[in-house]
């Protein structure tokens, strides 16, 4: 195989690890709506916890996108 | 027709200041749109006025204080206010400069890796120094959580020092991915209007109306993340303050 080839069809698979990081974030801000309906008037204190958690699930996803960035970018 | 989404990140020196041996100090676009955020942050702050009861303006600065100074006292205590004018000014200096970056045809800052993991490794020292300094070695309780049975206590350890030392790279890659894939996928959705026009003509020009819409509504999207990231940074400095001034979990 062509090494061009290889760096693409790898950046291609590295981006497959966001979906999980899609998974993780779509859980933390359904689980705080819910939370939110439950309880409304404990939903403002905790926005800096929501913040937290999507950030640092994201940054797993963010992670997957660096590589895939490196392959396609970054001459080896 | 081909679309070159990477350009818009070039750094292009405007002036040359002078050398250093063979490297050139150039005055760049990069340092330029630097001194424009530092200047439209300076004039919101400083230009506000101080009046008893505020006007448009001097309540936009007002909120912006308050905005910074509630987040630090929910996250890192009212002894994290001593950190105040740092967390501020990495928020504003993050916000201002990506907000000018959604303008087409302005440069972002915060999209060069260079520039963001200066400001993740200005907080990472900040919390280090800081941390040892005012807490001695007990500092590094922060590495040994209690309440852990002892067997599983090494793999924790090793877990939290990894942890701890990957947290500049994670703070910056965070900032700096999100602006870059942001920007690109703004300059290909863009790309998508003029390719069609180009190779199917006026029906190509009709149907380009979709990518338009797109591009208008990821635009909105930009905007969302530009703030967001900007208070995702100042959050996470504050934590990591947290760690720095109550030590042990």
């Amino acid at each position: 195989m062509e090494p061009a080839a290889a760096k693409l069809i790898g950046a291609g698979i590295a981006c497959i690890g966001m979906g999980g990081a899609g998974v993780g974030v779509g859980i933390i801000f359904g689980n705080y709506l819910a939370a939110a309906v439950r309880n409304p008037s404990a939903a403002q204190g905790q926005f800096g916890n929501l913040i937290f958690g999507f950030a640092v699930t994201e940054a797993l996803g963010i992670f997957s996108l660096l590589i895939a960035l490196l392959l396609l970018f970054v001459p080896l | 027709m081909k679309i070159d989404p990477i350009h818009q990140f070039n750094i292009e020196p405007l002036f040359t200041i002078g050398h250093i041996g063979n490297q050139t100090i150039a005055f760049t676009n990069s340092s330029l749109y630097m001194f424009i955020a530092v200047a439209l942050t300076a004039v919101l702050m400083l230009g506000s006025g101080r009046q008893l009861v505020p006007g448009r303006f001097q309540s936009m600065a007002e909120i912006t204080y308050e905005f910074v100074a509630s987040t630090i006292r929910s996250t890192a205590g009212s002894e994290g206010m001593k950190f105040f004018p740092l967390i501020f000014s990495l928020f504003m200096f993050i916000c201002v400069s990506n907000l000018v970056g959604i303008i087409p045809y302005t440069f972002t800052i915060s999209s060069h890796i260079i520039v963001t993991v200066a400001l993740a490794l200005l907080v990472f020292f900040t919390v280090l120094i800081y941390g040892i300094y005012k807490n001695g070695l007990k500092f590094f309780k922060i590495f040994v959580p209690s309440g852990v049975p002892i067997y599983v206590l090494p793999l924790v350890m090793f877990i939290e020092i990894l942890s701890f030392f990957l947290r500049p790279v994670s703070h910056s890659v965070r900032l700096f991915a999100n602006m870059l894939a942001g920007h690109i996928a703004l300059k290909v959705f863009a790309g998508f209007v003029a390719m069609l026009g180009v190779s199917l003509g006026a029906l190509g020009w009709f149907g380009g109306m979709l990518p338009l819409a797109l591009t208008v509504a990821l635009t909105a999207l930009e905007l969302l993340v530009a703030f967001l990231q900007a208070y995702v940074f100042a959050i996470l400095t504050c934590i990591y303050l947290n760690d720095a001034i109550h030590p042990g979990h």
